[in-house]
């Protein structure tokens, strides 16, 4: 029986929980959990071989619907040489699970996957020494025991060319239970006595609560007002009552107007006053170098606020007792949360227990780090556990977001077109050490870190060409307006989208082919392969920008092409495309797609096709549509109306091409392919139309003159 | 407390609910237990919530429990179980339709009431069909290619 079967026994969630670590004996043919160690230095942290020749793999890297599950069993099952349906994972419980790290920046596979296979072969030479051999049952052999062993950084790893599981498209054992309707999501999780939670969140950013009329719902029956000073919730033992009661309380609050809107915010960020300046890459002389060029460019790119915006609003449940509290989240990063809400909420790590269950997808710090704060307040408030579910406009309005960016680069060629200056300048929010603050526990007025943080925002903002001058400065801001947050592949999406921009705005003032362009300055094998192969998909004709070819009717057509190296140290991506303006309505259409992708070793082709299919697609509507708005008090855009995402008309046909390099370690794959679609399409645009996009959500004025 | 009898899954249920504006979502999740419906936005824009009703695409999120009485409610559990799928089921698992699969059970609801009225469509049809069904992490071509592949089934 799996770990994840005791959770759900038929249409009820039961569960019952002893608070000291005892999850329910599920076989006897399997070790408890009960006091594994979950210190990473151990194999025994990482593994447990079961007397039925079964294994379970614990680990802080979670699956936000990925595809990490099956990879890490693979990499583990091909280590111990056994098959990939005997492993079973249990991810992200801070009482069971080693923490080898919270999940972002596409570090499951490189990392964690990576020192679970490690694991998985420091126990296989135990085996081997117990006279393990390829087919032995492990379970007769060593099974119900600990290995005591420490995990062994040179223990052997097999060669890739004998892998029979790594390698292969096998399928993601949630996806049944995700098409029938049976997968727990923390959304569907329930305790006895579990009381349903909603935030009241304030009209404006910072807002004070005045006052509050309980009798506005008396008639609601059994909602009941929490309170702690400007935190407000509602809980009642019905979902529906909670939620009438939240939107039908008279609350009077102050309104604050401390935000700048998000109409010309690009010249707000760029007109801030940095906190510090950074150079990151400093390489010869740029500025000296510029007037000694033929052609010489600058620009400005944009990229405005974006949220997280996940499609299921953020929701935990929280049980506070006396004897210990435990969280379920769909948090990425149970461990940093346990740490962080020890310190807020003052429960010793040792009484706090943070348990992941599957969410709604994330794609970063999202609101579930809030939504779980919110459930724990209520509860202990309470005395009973509860259940908050954030609604669309907390969710829209509240998540933490992608920060905006700014990037002005100029830059110059000799004589043979070869880029001999580059200079990147960028407007990031700086690092500021701590947990970023969660609302509510600003709102109760409880201390917390104010810390800020994006992630490695500042990275790809150099060019992966050839150039002999180049400097990138970071100007750090104190701050951006609302609070920045990890949004897929921070940072680099918007570098990438200038970086590759301008280098096609050099490549168009050469008067040399795009494609040709970007060969010229590169050597590495592994970025020709891939910029050739998307070439190749895409049957790119070698011209200069922007087409010449006669329009058809009102429709201009052209294509684009990008590349990146994401973080300059890991996948390579190279994406073309197709598409069609419409010269009346200033519509984009996106027609086709092909994406060369290297990432190293493939552990299963199917998960990685469809991380780097959603990638690509997601991103698409980040480039075309997404932009969070704000007035001076607070979010504007708060559904799925005001803040349009990618939906199935606007989809082109998608073909990925997957470069295996199996004597490579393998890669992560959930942001590298989002780096280079922005500027794909602006290129493109600039083929189909003459007209250069800038700023993202990338949109032509009416009608357009191409 | 108010009654509404409903018809789900094949079985008559009569539930109790307060108000009878309450949205089905909630009753179907919370008093019987189907948690194959989703909450996403509660204003009929994402589709996450989608249910058959007499076999018609219907969003939960804003049909009331009044509404819904007296009529035929089925849920993505209905349709099959993981060891016996239905066949838009079993042509979402073949495809790996899914990533975080919050918004799966709006897709194969919507996609069984598009093949009802439309057993063979086109992809552009799909397209449509399924245009008012937002997945965010964006695994379209996978639900457009299991829609089809469900189609020929």
């Amino acid at each position: 029986m799996k770990r994840r079967d005791f959770l759900r026994t038929g249409g009820a969630i039961i569960v019952s929980f002893a608070f000291d670590g005892a999850l329910p004996n599920t076989s006897s043919a399997q070790i408890s959990d009960l006091g594994k160690p979950v210190d990473p230095r151990e194999v025994d942290s990482f593994l447990a071989i079961h007397r039925d020749g079964s294994v379970t793999i614990y680990t802080s890297k979670v699956d936000v619907g990925t595809g990490l599950r099956i990879a890490m069993s693979q990499m583990v099952a091909e280590e111990l040489d056994i098959p990939v349906d005997r492993v079973t994972v249990v991810e992200g419980d801070t009482a069971i699970t080693p923490n080898h790290g919270g999940t972002g920046g596409s570090t499951g596979i490189p990392q964690g996957g990576v020192e679970l296979r490690r694991a998985a072969a420091t126990a296989r030479q135990a085996l081997m020494k117990l006279g393990a051999q390829p087919g032995t049952n492990i379970g007769a052999l060593a099974g119900g025991k600990r290995l005591n062993l420490k995990v062994d950084p040179n223990a052997p790893l097999k060669d890739p060319k004998t892998y029979t599981i790594v390698g292969r498209p096998i399928l993601r054992p949630d996806v049944p239970d995700k098409c029938t309707g049976r997968n727990v999501y923390v959304q569907d999780f329930s305790l006895p006595g579990m009381l349903h939670g909603r935030v009241i969140h304030p009209p404006s950013i910072g807002a004070k609560l005045m006052s509050l009329d309980e009798s506005s719902i008396r008639t609601i029956p059994g909602a009941r007002v929490v309170r702690i000073q400007n935190f407000l919730g509602i809980v009642a033992p019905d979902e529906w009552v909670a939620i009438r009661a939240a939107k039908e309380l008279k609350v009077t609050w102050t309104e604050e107007q401390g935000l700048p809107g998000s109409d010309n915010l690009d010249r707000h960020v760029r007109e801030s006053v940095p906190d510090h300046d950074e150079t990151i890459v400093n390489k010869g002389d740029p500025a000296a170098a510029l007037p000694g060029t033929t052609k010489q460019l600058s620009a400005l790119y944009a990229w405005p606020i974006q949220s997280h915006a996940s499609l299921g609003p953020s929701c935990a449940v929280a049980d506070v007792r006396p004897e210990g509290t435990t969280i379920w989240t769909a948090s990425q990063g149970p461990h940093g949360m346990r740490a962080n809400f020890s310190r807020i909420f003052g429960i010793p790590e040792d009484k706090l227990r943070v348990i992941f269950l599957d969410g709604s997808g994330s794609y970063g710090g999202n609101g579930n780090d809030d939504a779980a704060a919110d459930a724990l307040l209520l509860s202990r408030a309470i005395g009973k556990p509860v259940r908050v579910q954030w609604m669309r406009e907390d969710e829209h309005a509240w998540d933490p977001k992608g920060p905006p960016q700014v990037l002005e680069i100029r830059g110059g060629l000799d004589n043979d077109n070869r880029i001999a200056a580059w200079e990147t300048h960028m407007w990031l929010p700086m690092n500021i050490q701590g947990n970023r603050p969660l609302v509510s526990v600003d709102g109760a007025g409880i201390t917390q870190p104010h810390g800020q943080g994006a992630g490695l925002m500042s990275q790809n903002g150099d060019p992966p060409y050839a150039a002999s001058n180049v400097r990138v400065v970071v100007h750090y801001l104190k701050g951006t307006p609302l609070r920045p947050s990890n949004l897929r592949a921070p940072g680099k999406v918007a570098n990438v989208f200038a970086v590759e921009s301008f280098t096609d705005e050099l490549a168009a003032a050469a008067g040399v082919d795009a494609v040709e362009f970007r060969l010229r300055g590169l050597t590495d094998p592994r970025a020709l392969d891939v910029i050739k192969g998307a070439a190749e998909m895409i049957g790119w004709e070698g011209r200069p920008s922007p087409n010449r070819r006669p329009i058809n009717g009102n429709v201009l057509t052209g294509r684009g092409f990008a590349y990146a190296r994401y973080k300059q140290a890991e996948n390579y991506v190279a994406i073309a495309m197709e598409v069609a303006v419409d010269r009346n309505t200033g519509k984009i259409n996106v027609r086709r797609i092909a994406c060369a992708h290297d990432g190293g070793l493939i552990v299963n082709p199917d998960g990685l096709r469809n991380q780097i299919e959603g990638s690509i697609l997601q991103t698409l509507g980040r480039a075309l549509h997404e932009e969070v708005k704000f007035d001076r008090s607070r979010v504007t855009s708060v559904d799925w109306a005001s803040y349009p995402i990618l939906s199935f008309p606007d989809v082109p046909s998608l073909d990925v091409a997957l470069i295996d390099r199996p004597a490579l370690p393998p890669l992560g794959a959930g942001e590298a392919s989002t780096a280079p679609v922005a500027a794909a399409v602006a290129n493109a645009v600039f083929d189909a139309t003459g007209i250069r996009l800038r700023r993202v959500p990338l949109r032509l004025e009416v009608p357009v003159r191409g | 407390m108010p009654n509404f009898k409903l018809r789900v899954n094949g079985r008559a249920v009569t539930v109790e609910s307060w108000d009878p504006a309450q949205p089905l979502l909630y009753v179907l999740r919370n008093s019987m237990g189907l948690h194959g419906p989703k909450f996403g936005c509660g204003l009929g824009q994402c589709g996450a919530c989608t249910v058959l009703i007499d076999g018609k695409a219907t969003r939960s999120c804003i049909t009331s429990v009044k509404q819904a009485e007296g009529h035929a409610i089925t849920t993505i559990e209905g349709l099959g179980s993981p060891e016996k799928p239905d066949p838009v089921q079993a042509a979402f698992i073949r495809e790996q339709a899914a990533q975080c699969g919050y918004c799966t059970n709006g897709m194969i609801m919507t996609a069984k009431s598009l093949l009802r009225q439309t057993p063979h469509p086109t992809a552009e049809q799909v397209k449509q069909g399924l245009g008012r069904n937002l997945c965010r992490c964006a695994t379209y071509t996978r639900i457009l290619a299991a829609v089809l592949r469900a189609a020929k089934a």
